[in-house]
């Protein structure tokens, strides 16, 4: 458990949340430019001196009501920023034991369990890179290898700060499943600053919304991507995630289905294996919905749900749809938004609790 | 060479090799605080480090000479413990040349450190280096040209001075008699062999100074070609 309690002015803004993270799993700070995430972070890792209250398990790294300010060379943190901050005057190794030579625990103590550093190495891929220095790498290649400097001190969190910001498309491709790796592999709480909502989707498992300052929503990723009074079902990549395992694949037409509590999705075929957990994303502008079981329809996914509320906003309106059939309650509920248009809600006389089903005409599956 | 030509350099070496340690030694913690803080001390401080810029040498000296002397607040301290008076003494030019050279010395490094981004001090702390380490381990090593520019210049620019020299050192051989102040007396006495001997071989050693500051400076190569 992450504990933060801070307040911080700043120009246009007053940094002011009250939060409580997950001690595992990949946490985004989402928000706007200006939005007080990355002054968050740095108050967080101590770089900031915000007041209050931060502590992590039961190491308090501050806490103004006791006069207690551990300075950032000794909170066991991992820091990854936009631009690497690699030591140009050292080589790949050198800038991996910078950190690793500092702290007295070993690698294979703590968080990185049995990883090491050539654990960390192979984890991140640049065992190619070692004898290089900074600056004859690629941005890609420069942001693993910070990547892989922070984890090198098997830190007890990593905060990184919009560590895919300053890449094109491409680079941000190669980084992506280094991350997805990383969140697999180690049981290490991630705090991840970012404004990119395909990031969001990809890798978070939680979700900390900030708007000037003050957070607007905290929790479970699928739970407020879900939520239709949130800014974030207002975007045009609004949409929900739905964390699921793969159920069988199916060769001959190149398919695969996954499962989850509440129903199942055909998607593309997947390298994955039956049993593995992946992350199926849903756009809401790719759900329909209609009342009777559509017939000869060309839409793979039609789903039973249950509409649970209704907002309309100039000529559209936004649903949201509890997956499942009606009555048959689930324990960990999963929804999908439906964004269809206002004339066609009105036509369908569409009412909270009413029995639909869902046409999903696209799934991306994240992982 | 002869012998009183052979002290002369000796002299003159030893008061530049010695100004050089004390000003790297007092310059650069005054640089990093220059180029790190945000204090409103700060233009004065820069300001007054920077004055033996604009000031006439023979103003500085003869403020100099009115401190150390008898009277004056260096002067009196010097003498309280023990020390004696500093004007007409290697010590005193030590002490001179420290104050004169000081911007020297000061600037290149300042702008050096100032050159460091913050974010890479930062990772320096987030990878668990406290202030001093990370003085010694990422800013020093990367204000290294700074560095090498700071001592040249200290250096070379403590064996030129000539005013502050004369007015706080006078002509003392063994002592103070210093290349500036030799050449002065070599061309008023007339012997301009002599003063060519020292003047050209200044010109040499400043030539070699230069060259030598370029070459360290040079932007570091890609190593891309010789990693393996």
């Amino acid at each position: 458990m992450i504990e933060a309690r801070l307040r911080l002015p700043r120009r246009g803004f007053t940094l002011d949340v009250d939060l409580q993270l997950p001690g595992q799993g990949i946490t985004a700070l989402f928000g706007p430019s200006g939005c007080g995430k990355t002054t968050l972070l740095r108050a967080l890792a101590g770089l900031e001196r915000a007041a209050g209250r931060v502590a992590l398990g039961d190491a308090v790294w501050q806490d103004d009501a006791r006069h207690r300010f551990m300075p950032t060379h000794e909170r066991p943190l991992g820091y990854v920023i936009q631009e690497a901050a690699l030591f140009p005057h050292l080589s790949v190794r050198a800038n991996l034991d910078y950190g690793r030579r500092r702290v007295a625990t070993d690698v294979g103590s703590t968080a990185a369990a049995g990883f090491g550093l050539d654990g960390v190495v192979d984890l991140l891929g640049i065992g190619a890179l070692m004898d290089r220095r900074p600056a004859t790498l690629s941005g890609g290649e420069r942001q693993r290898v910070a990547i892989a400097r922070a984890l090198a001190t098997a830190p007890r969190l990593l905060l990184m700060d919009e560590p895919l910001a300053a890449l094109d498309a491409a680079r941000k491709a190669e980084i992506l499943p280094y991350l997805e790796r990383l969140h697999r592999a180690l049981a290490l709480p991630i705090v991840y600053v970012t404004h990119a909502m395909d990031e969001v989707a990809r890798l978070a498992d939680h979700l900390v919304l900030l708007e000037a300052g003050a957070v607007r929503a905290a929790g479970p990723l699928a739970e407020l991507l879900a939520r239709p009074d949130l800014p974030l079902a207002r975007q045009d990549e609004a949409g929900v995630v739905i964390n699921a395992r793969v159920d069988q694949h199916d060769a001959s037409y190149g398919l695969t289905r996954v499962a989850f509590d509440g129903g199942a999705l055909w998607v593309g075929q997947t390298g994955a294996a039956p049993g593995d957990a992946v992350r199926a994303r849903v756009l809401a502008r790719d759900v329909s919905v209609a009342r009777q079981r559509p017939q000869e329809t060309s839409v793979l996914n039609v789903l039973p749900v249950v509409l649970e509320t209704l907002q309309t906003e100039g000529g559209t309106a936004l649903l949201r749809l509890r997956l499942g059939a009606a009555g048959a309650g689930s324990a960990t509920p999963v929804w999908l938004l439906a964004r269809i248009t206002r004339r066609s809600a009105d036509l369908l006389a569409l009412q909270p609790g009413d029995a639909l089903y869902a046409q999903v005409k696209g799934v991306a599956l994240m992982r | 060479m002869d012998a009183a030509t052979w002290t002369v350099v000796r002299l003159t070496a030893q008061l530049a090799g010695l100004s050089t340690l004390l000003l790297l030694l007092l310059g650069t913690p005054l640089a990093w605080w220059l180029a790190r803080t945000r204090s409103p001390a700060k233009p004065v401080l820069a300001s007054l480090v920077a004055m033996p810029l604009v000031l006439p040498p023979s103003v500085i000296g003869f403020y100099l000479l009115l401190l150390m002397g008898p009277q004056g607040p260096v002067g009196q301290f010097t003498q309280w413990l023990g020390l004696g008076r500093l004007p007409f003494t290697f010590s005193g030019l030590v002490v001179a040349s420290v104050v004169y050279s000081m911007p020297f010395v000061v600037q290149p490094l300042q702008q050096a450190f100032e050159a460091i981004p913050e974010r890479t001090l930062e990772a320096a702390a987030t990878l668990r280096a406290g202030p001093l380490d990370r003085f010694f381990s990422v800013a020093l090593p990367l204000a290294r040209p700074g560095l090498v520019t700071a001592s040249v210049l200290g250096f070379a620019h403590t064996v030129g001075e000539f005013g502050v020299v004369l007015m706080i050192g006078g002509n003392i051989p063994g002592q103070t008699r210093v290349l500036s102040v030799a050449i002065f007396e070599h061309v008023e006495a007339a012997e301009f062999d002599a003063a060519h001997r020292l003047a050209a071989g200044m010109v040499v050693f400043a030539l070699l100074v230069l060259v030598t500051l370029y070459v360290a400076n040079r932007p570091p190569r890609d190593d891309r070609a010789t990693a393996p």
